[in-house]
């Protein structure tokens, strides 16, 4: 069993497809581990038996008629709750939709499927992707599987924990503002945001429509870039959806470091950058230049009105967005109410969690009539211009590294009391979801505490190729990233 | 002098466009089916459901958008228009604000008074809410989402009107363009076409806008007209009296042909409009533009002058018959086939529309083979049939479409044309009025109208009365 959770996805996949490993083997070495760290981690928010024990089933007998032959055919994924699974709840781990069960698949759930992945089931996640700890969770707080006293990051913060933790091969999670890169970088895994349009949102519940991505967690870079392969696509159903070809995943990690041009913007090595974190880049530098890449400052613009121009943008599209939610068709309703507008106003105040309705708030104010063109259409303009230092940078560099988070994993409570704070520690995140762009956030150290710290990797729009290629470069010079799950057993 | 009031009214016309599919998703647009049959994720707002437009859409707003003169705007998108109803699945309708698909156009309408120009402001595409049925017994209420996502263009005309017979001109003049173009068949009383009427009074000679109305569920001309008469009183009496006009929203009620207020400006909702980013703006390119511009069909002034230059009609049957599209193909086609426009004409102006008004039917509803009516005017140009028996055969091919030769053979309507018969009865009329015989005898020539009006009775009318007069007249 340890062995299995020993393996990367792409050999699990092998063994399995080799017959060395079954299916089942597979997903009961995952559960054994769900039942050792869950009590602790609460990675999950949802496990259905009888869906895994058939789709087991029909796994193994899809990679033995042929049917599965792909590279993560037969790997246990755990899949964040706010991507919909025909006939599982998807809850957006809220109240709201506690026992929402959808009547359709994601489209991503449905391409992992089609390539023989079995989802394991559904992880915790800030109500409705808005949050940055997992704590804003109806149903409990994930914990850091490193140190349970500390979050794991979020919103993905489940799906990070739980292939930090064992608790599963691999993930998705989806990142609106850093929601897969910060919380791989707390739980010290690696997550990919894919370019906007990259992968189909439909099935995604939508928290901020333009900004939305959904990405590969796991436990290298190889793994994310062979789940990205899977996922990635052109979708008729998402008109947001791009038509760019999408590489293998042997072609889109191979290449090298050498002759890689990379650019750190030295505004985010500026003050409220934790020393340690700085440090680690630091030492990521070093070892990327010693091995043929050329690393160099540069200034970055705009970097102030990255912040408020994201909550801005992200609030009034989830303003609309969450309207839906009202009582009507699925999801709660209030026991108490005799009228109609009774109904809505109970239903919301009562289904929805207080940082949700923070949001809702703002982006309502930040939409009304003789407030828009001052703050939205504003946003929006310094969308476009976030959008064009970018397009200079990219001129220069291959890639652009940066910290994913100032800071390691806060500890638990620490941080929902002071909401503008916590905004703030996305200052290295939200400018690629405002931007469009890929970025791959991977461990690169640790610090004092024994918490991993991430650094990311970002490229211009459908490079993913570029930055993957250097993330698996410089993992393999880092050598193999401590175990979360392993250390614990010690 | 009692002050002189002159009304100033614009209207907002929704239209259903008659697309297969929904705007925004694959489900059926068709009428009355069982409730939520026609729905998906998408049209019920699950969560998750993402919009994917329908080209169709936009290929019918730019049609009727060139077909009204209007600037076309080339890079457009959809914008949401936020409020919370149930009808509304997601709670925010899928509208177009700030850059609608057309803009600054106008129509030209014709009314006993002349012609007169309307400008059109705007036309945006956007998406229909469902259905709200209310179940006093339950005391619950239940919705249908087969409507919501049906497609509408709503076409915002500037406040060029003055008189309600002005307003039933630009809606019969819009619907007449819908229709030729196969857009809608813009049926006020199934909802097809909406009409929402903003009105306000001023003084003649005054270039100030008074306060204005917009008034609701107007469901047909009449309705329109009486609700426009009424508010323009309504509106003078108040200022008469010194008293303001409210900006509000009012409802028209069509049992008591009166209306009431709904909602005043002070409680207007704000709809935090902003784009919709689950669409992606749209660039219509110039050779899909093209593409269009060549598809338009003729319209009815083209048409009816070519009917006056082609078949040779006078001007106001070459209107009448364009009216509407479809009537306008009938004729063409039965006017082809049996080679005799005047007569086709003739046909369909007179009978045809004399029984669709007989049943209360609309000139869309007239549903027969063109082949019909044209076997059926060679029939009777080529004495085959009286022109009362014609008559009966048509109004059989307007209910049911029957063939005409079968069926005036099937019911004995033929002319009989044997000789032996029609002699037969002259000779039993000659037997039975022996005194009309000796009036005739004594000059009396009058009365061999009477003789042959007999015959024609005996023979139940299917005698040709030239070969009657001319029996008579050899036995005699």
């Amino acid at each position: 069993m340890e062995e299995i959770l020993q393996m990367s996805a792409l050999e699990l996949s092998k063994q399995i497809r080799h017959g060395s490993v079954s299916v089942k083997e597979a997903v009961e070495a995952c559960k054994k581990q769900i039942q050792t760290s869950e009590p602790q981690v609460h990675a999950y928010v949802s496990m259905d038996e009888k869906i895994l024990a058939h789709r087991i089933k029909e796994v193994e007998e899809g990679i033995k008629s042929g049917r599965y032959t792909g590279p993560l055919a037969g790997v246990p994924i755990a899949v964040k709750d706010n991507i919909c699974t025909r006939g599982q709840k998807t809850t957006c781990s809220s109240k709201m939709l506690e026992n929402f069960v959808p009547t359709y698949d994601a489209q991503a759930v449905k391409q992992l499927e089609d390539a023989g992945m079995v989802i394991l089931g559904k992880t915790n996640m800030d109500e409705f992707a808005m949050g940055s700890t997992t704590e804003t969770s109806a149903f409990g707080v994930t914990r850091n599987p490193w140190n349970p006293e500390h979050v794991p990051g979020g919103s993905s913060g489940g799906s990070c924990a739980a292939v930090a933790a064992g608790e599963a091969v691999m993930a998705l999670g989806s990142d609106t503002g850093g929601s897969i890169r910060q919380p791989s970088a707390y739980c010290g895994v690696t997550g990919l945001k894919p370019t906007y349009g990259r992968v189909s949102r439909y099935g995604l519940i939508a928290y901020a429509s333009s900004l939305d991505q959904i990405g590969p967690i796991g436990k290298n870079v190889k793994d994310c870039a062979a789940l990205f392969e899977i996922i990635a696509g052109h979708d008729s159903k998402d008109s947001t959806s791009a038509d760019v070809p999408v590489e293998s995943y042997d072609s889109l990690v191979s290449g090298g470091l050498s002759g890689m041009r990379i650019g750190i913007p030295k505004e985010y090595l500026a003050e409220g950058c934790d020393e340690e974190v700085k440090k680690a880049l630091a030492d990521a530098v070093h070892t990327l230049s010693k091995n043929g890449a050329v690393v160099e400052f540069f200034s970055l613009g705009m970097v102030d009105y990255v912040i408020p121009a994201y909550y801005i943008i992200a609030c009034a599209e989830a303003s609309s967005n969450l309207e839906r939610f009202d009582g009507v068709k699925y999801g709660y309703r209030t026991p108490g109410a005799t009228e109609l507008h009774e109904m809505y106003k109970k239903s919301r105040a009562e289904g929805f969690g207080e940082e949700v309705k923070r949001r809702i708030l703002l982006g309502s104010f930040v939409l009304s009539a003789g407030y828009y063109d001052a703050y939205y259409m504003k946003a929006l303009r310094a969308k476009g211009l976030i959008k064009k230092e970018f397009d200079k940078a990219f001129q220069k560099y291959d890639c652009i590294l940066a910290p994913a988070s100032p800071t390691t994993a806060p500890k638990i409570g620490t941080s929902l009391s002071d909401p503008l704070q916590m905004y703030l520690s996305d200052i290295y995140t939200v400018a690629v979801n405002l931007a469009g762009l890929p970025a791959v956030s991977l461990p690169c150290g640790m610090d004092s505490r024994g918490l991993p710290i991430g650094m990311q990797l970002i490229g211009d729009c459908f490079q993913e190729k570029k930055i993957l290629r250097a993330a698996a470069a410089y993992e393999q010079l880092r050598g193999e990233f401590p175990k979360a799950w392993a250390k614990e057993e010690k | 002098m009692a002050k002189q009031y002159e009304t100033v009214i614009g209207l907002e016309v929704h239209v259903e466009l008659a697309t297969a599919t929904k705007i925004f998703c694959g489900c059926s647009t068709k009428f009355g089916a069982a409730p939520n049959t026609h729905t998906c994720p998408v049209c019920t707002g699950m969560p998750g459901s993402l919009p994917v437009l329908n080209k169709k859409v936009v290929e019918y707003a730019l049609a009727l958008g060139m077909a009204a003169n209007c600037e076309i705007n080339r890079y457009c998108r959809f914008d949401r228009k936020n409020y919370f109803y149930p009808d509304n699945p997601q709670n925010y309708q899928i509208s177009q604000l700030y850059l609608p698909i057309c803009h600054d156009g106008h129509l030209e309408i014709t009314t006993e008074n002349g012609k007169k120009t309307i400008r059109i402001h705007e036309m945006h595409m956007e998406e229909d809410a469902g259905k709200l049925i209310h179940d006093e017994w339950e005391d619950c209420s239940l919705v249908d989402y087969n409507r919501s996502g049906v497609p509408l263009i709503e076409i915002v005309s500037e406040p060029d009107m003055r008189t309600a017979q002005e307003v039933i001109a630009y809606l019969e003049k819009l619907r007449m363009i819908c229709q030729y173009l196969g857009i809608s068949d813009c049926k006020l009383q199934e909802g097809s076409m909406r009409a929402d009427v903003n009105l306000s009074v001023r003084e003649v000679g005054s270039d100030r806008m008074g306060t204005r109305t917009e008034m609701k569920n107007l469901n047909s001309f009449k309705a329109i007209t009486h609700a426009i008469e009424g508010e323009r009183e309504r509106q003078i009496e108040l200022l008469e009296e010194g008293k303001e006009v409210i900006q509000e929203t009012r409802r028209w009620d069509d049992n008591k042909e009166s209306s009431h207020a709904m909602r005043s400006k002070e409680d207007a909702k704000d709809y935090r409009y902003f784009p919709d980013p689950d669409l992606q703006p749209m660039q219509i390119p110039t050779e899909w533009m093209e593409q269009i511009r060549s598809r338009q069909p003729e319209f009815q002034e083209e048409r009816a002058a070519r009917y006056e230059e082609q078949y040779g009609l006078p001007a106001y049957d070459a209107s009448i018959l364009t009216q509407t599209k479809h009537m306008a193909d009938m004729f063409e086609q039965t006017a082809d086939l049996c080679g005799n426009p005047k007569k086709a004409a003739n046909w369909l102006m007179g009978e045809g529309l004399r029984l669709l008004k007989e049943k209360g039917m609309e000139a869309e509803d007239m549903d027969f083979t063109p082949k019909h009516l044209a076997d059926l005017i060679q029939a009777v140009e080529g004495g085959k049939i009286n022109q009362a028996n014609a008559k009966k055969v048509f109004a059989k091919i307007l209910e049911d479409d029957v063939e005409p030769l079968a069926y005036m053979e099937k019911e004995g309507l033929l002319m009989v044309s044997d000789s032996g018969a029609i002699e037969g009865a002259v000779d039993q009329v000659l037997a039975e009025n022996p005194k009309t015989v000796e009036e005739f005898h004594s000059g009396k020539e009058k009365v061999l109208g009477f003789l042959v009006g007999q015959v024609m009775k005996k023979m139940r009318g299917k005698a040709d009365p030239g070969m009657v007069n001319e029996l008579l007249r050899k036995k005699l």
